[in-house]
């Protein structure tokens, strides 16, 4: 078990930043909008990921005190909370965005009638 | 064709950064100053157990109320965006397909639990992992089962807006009264800390947590009664 633990960090990074590869593929080469949308909250996703994965710190536990984590051992015991912090705002902010985004998408369809990013051109140069 | 061959080269420069980066990390053994402050110092300081609730409610308070902020811009602007589509007549709810037998009678069993799951939910968020954003999107589930239930269903707007704005308002208010009786903008040690580990402790991170959960399930709520409102296309 211990000698995964490097690896499983290593693993959940890994993830992570192919999720954000492929969220960024899709946005970029996806013609149908709601399609983008959905790629990109799987970027926002491996950006969490990421993020999460640089504060753990092997062989620690959840920043939470307890009997087990008593105060004269939390700094060594724990692991970095602040990046649990960052994530947790980013969590809440990525779904207010594609809450916004999927209100647009239906905007854009009620007044073109169509997903087809290709079809929207009136900002194409 | 072009375009897709641009695409692979852009996400293959990317990902050549992101390889270097991950080759080049080594995981951590020790915490960093920031972080073994927020360890040695947040529970003699603020009293939490739940060492990430005391950064997000008060070390980097501001921060969350940046945040609630976004979230509430993000919840208006879909409001408004969808306005005109809003007001659903009769005629276009016939197309609703209701939720059925099942749906209905569990709904009226799991969201009066799912309500109480939330609350406990943000009320112990210094305490136990939670608070008040996880406690909120658990309230705003409840209103989501309600509509898959039954999609006709209207919630009163001007109550949503009433607990969105007068949470907000009390949560910036607090923050006001700890510049006048504490340390700072939104300092919560304007109550006694209390016995470490109790419900009623840590000053009035449960009170800031309390109100955050109920403003981010009136923002999700009313994020989903718009959606639900929207004619269908």
């Amino acid at each position: 078990m211990d000698a995964l633990s490097p690896l499983a960090v290593h693993a959940a990074m890994a993830t992570g930043f192919l999720l954000i590869l492929l969220g960024f593929y899709g946005v970029l080469t996806q013609r149908n909008i709601l399609r983008m949308v959905v790629a990109f909250t799987l970027s926002t996703t491996g950006v969490n990921l990421v993020i999460i994965a640089i504060g753990y710190t092997l062989r620690r536990t959840a920043p939470i005190l307890d009997e087990a984590v008593p105060l004269a051992e939390a700094s060594a015991r724990i692991i970095d909370p602040l990046p649990q912090a960052l994530v947790l705002t980013a969590i809440v902010i990525g779904l207010g965005i594609t809450a916004l985004m999927l209100a647009y998408v239906y905007k854009i369809y009620q007044v073109r009638r169509t997903l087809d990013i290709g079809k929207l051109s009136e900002l194409k140069w | 064709m072009i375009k897709r061959l641009l695409a692979l080269l852009l996400i293959g420069g990317l990902g050549g950064v992101f390889l270097l980066l991950w080759l080049d990390f080594t995981p951590p053994t020790e915490l960093n100053e920031v972080a073994r402050y927020y360890a040695e110092q947040s529970a003699p300081d603020l009293g939490t157990v739940n060492i990430t609730t005391a950064i997000i409610v008060t070390y980097r308070g501001l921060d969350t109320l940046g945040e609630v902020t976004v979230l509430f811009l993000s919840a208006a602007v879909v409001g408004m965006v969808l306005v005109r589509g809003r007001r659903r007549t009769a005629a276009t709810a016939e197309g609703l397909v209701s939720g059925g037998e099942l749906l209905a009678s569990g709904s009226r069993l799991l969201v009066p639990l799912i309500l109480l799951l939330g609350v406990y939910i943000f009320v112990n968020g210094h305490l136990t992992p939670g608070g008040g954003f996880q406690g909120g999107a658990i309230l705003a589930s409840a209103v989501l089962l309600m509509l898959l239930a039954d999609p006709t269903r209207r919630f009163s707007h001007r109550l949503i807006t009433l607990v969105e704005s007068s949470t907000g308002l009390s949560y910036v208010l607090l923050g006001v009264v700890g510049i006048v009786l504490a340390g700072g903008f939104l300092d919560t040690r304007i109550l006694p800390l209390g016995e470490f580990g109790t419900l009623f402790s840590a000053g009035a991170i449960p009170l800031i947590y309390s109100l955050i959960g109920l403003k981010v399930g009136a923002e999700f709520a009313s994020m989903l009664a718009n959606l639900s409102e929207t004619e269908a296309l």
